[in-house]
């Protein structure tokens, strides 16, 4: 098993009650493969414990992006969630350690190595 | 082929107060944005108002510039654009005004209003329900509890002020991308419904509003940033026909990865990001490295913008409050919770909502991120932990079942389990809750109002 955070970065935040998490592959390949297999399901699943109302995913192919848009996950936002994390800030750092089987082209969808 | 560097300073109420002062001098810019005015940031500018008339706008700003004024004696042609007005605009502008006058400098000040709805809610409702976006409720239902009402305004009226002659421009609520995009749509002159132009520029007001977020803040790579005490702040060098190039004053720069993390930001639906200027389709930027730190973003496409302005309401909603103690040594975990069932116990109160955190063991991800995993699927938390924060919250609409629930933390440090410590800031304050109604109205009921102080 590897970690999502192998083959993609990201980030999250708030909108009122709801929360946003971008998962960003590093490479075309990974992209190709979270498009297939991070579904909105999946992620709902993974989020359950949170009791999001919906999860929809939208898809910026341009920049290797899945959005997730997560609603009513942050118990009130940040005006009056009881939660340390009002604003949902660390959600994207959760969803990226979720654990995925190792994808044959797995070489293809690490971060490339940069200066 | 003439270039307009826009850079911000500043991404939200309480950043960097060295960051807008560090840019201007070493960006050489044509404008500095200054962004102040988060959700909810109005609903306590409204108090502060309602309390002295001359208040309710974001202090901050005014010791920005302050300390702005020689770099302003050093680049005449340098303006500002900021919401820090806030709710009061006007008051802002005239305390702003004998900042410069103190130094000697003849600035024109323009000061767009008119997001301010409360004046005139009575006479929208209820032909104008406000209904509320995530739960479909109309606004009757809370009516005299709201304390503030705001339109996100657009660029226009701040291209207007800047068409006045204005130097420095000082708004209340607009959307945070318009504070960019109205220097473009006054320099180039863009048409109203230059709908590629508009959404190129909102994409890098978009990308620059939250300041360092852009240039290595909350880059996953985080390691690879070398200097953290000095981390850059974003400017963008925008072309006439929308094209841009992105990069920072200091820090990593702007690469791919922190870019395409901001890009995706807070949004819904990447190709429909609504703004008061246009709907802007981020799915259609093509985007490529200019060097190490520059990136370019290009061949953005716009939509008509739609008939209403989002409005941000807050209203009245009870009281919160929240208190930690450490918890340390063998059975933290345990006991952080048997500590915080007890201390919700002793009030003798029930509480409309509370909950105990055990920070350490996954409270920011609870069910999600378990406490103590000790392998196998999902994350967690391996081995004992050496200590954790307990934090126990309750919100409730009476005050003094609040203010009975502040006094329990103390206690516990001789009447609880062993290792309990950390008490060392008091009694946690009780504070008065504002709650979020996002909604929208009609743009034609809603007057933006532009004006030169003279």
């Amino acid at each position: 098993m590897i970690r999502l955070s192998d083959i993609a970065h990201g980030r999250s935040g708030d909108k009122g009650n709801h929360a946003n998490i971008a998962v960003i592959a590093y490479t075309q390949a990974g992209y190709d493969w979270l498009r297939d297999h991070l579904t909105a399901e999946l992620v709902s699943i993974y989020f359950a414990p949170m009791k999001p109302s919906r999860v929809q995913r939208f898809e910026a192919p341009n920049v290797w992006g899945l959005n997730f848009l997560l609603n009513d996950i942050l118990a009130g936002g940040a005006s009056r969630s009881l939660r340390i994390d009002t604003q949902g800030k660390t959600l994207a750092l959760t969803l990226l350690q979720m654990e995925i089987g190792v994808p044959a082209s797995i070489e293809a969808m690490k971060r490339p190595f940069t200066t | 082929m003439k270039t307009l560097r826009i850079g911000n300073g500043c991404g939200f109420w309480g950043d960097n107060i060295d960051a807008p002062i560090r840019l201007a001098q070493r960006g050489k810019l044509d404008y500095l944005t200054l962004e102040y005015l988060a959700e909810l940031t109005m609903s306590i500018l409204a108090l502060q108002k309602q309390r002295d008339p001359d208040k309710g706008y974001a202090g901050d700003f005014l010791d920005v510039l302050a300390r702005l004024t020689p770099i302003l004696h050093q680049q005449p042609k340098l303006k500002i654009i900021t919401n820090a007005g806030g709710m009061n605009p006007l008051a802002c502008a005239h305390r702003a005004r004998s900042i410069l006058a103190k130094a000697g400098l003849a600035r024109k000040i323009g000061v767009v209003t008119g997001d301010d709805l409360m004046p005139c809610l009575d006479a929208l409702l209820p032909a104008h329900p406000f209904t509320n976006l995530d739960t479909g409720e109309v606004l009757q239902t809370i009516r005299p509890r709201v304390v503030s009402a705001n339109a996100y305004l657009g660029a226009r009226p701040i291209a207007d002020a800047l068409a006045q002659g204005a130097d420095i421009v000082i708004t209340g609520r607009v959307a945070d991308a318009s504070l960019t995009v109205g220097p473009a749509m006054h320099e180039f002159g863009w048409a109203p419904d230059a709908w590629d132009r508009l959404s190129a520029a909102s994409v890098a007001g978009h990308l620059i509003e939250c300041g360092a977020q852009v240039c290595g803040g909350l880059w996953c790579s985080w390691r690879d940033v070398s200097d953290w005490a000095d981390i850059g702040y974003p400017f963008v060098d925008l072309h006439d026909d929308g094209a841009f190039t992105i990069s920072s004053d200091a820090g990593p720069g702007v690469i791919r990865e922190t870019m395409i993390e901001q890009l995706l930001y807070e949004v819904g639906d990447p190709a429909r990001y609504l703004t008061p200027d246009v709907v802007a389709d981020f799915t259609s930027v093509a985007v490529q490295p200019v060097d190490g730190r520059t990136m370019r973003v290009s061949h953005a496409k716009g939509t008509p913008a739609t008939d209403t302005y989002k409005v941000s309401i807050a209203y009245r909603d009870g009281y919160m409050a929240s208190g930690t103690l450490v918890i340390a040594g063998p059975g933290a975990v345990e006991k952080a919770k048997i500590s915080g069932e007890a201390l919700l116990q002793r009030t003798g109160c029930t509480f409309d909502r509370s909950n105990i955190e055990c920070l350490g063991a996954g409270a920011c991800a609870p069910g999600i991120v378990s406490p103590l995993r000790t392998g196998g699927e999902g994350p967690g938390v391996r081995g004992e932990l050496a200590e954790v924060v307990l934090r126990v919250s309750v919100h409730d609409h009476r005050k003094e079942a609040v203010e009975r629930f502040a006094k329990e933390f103390a206690p516990l440090v001789t009447s609880g389990p062993p290792g309990v410590t950390g008490y060392t800031t008091g009694r946690p304050p009780v504070r008065e809750v504002f709650a979020y109604w996002p909604a929208v109205v009609e743009k034609s009921v809603v007057q933006a109002k532009v004006e030169i102080l003279k």
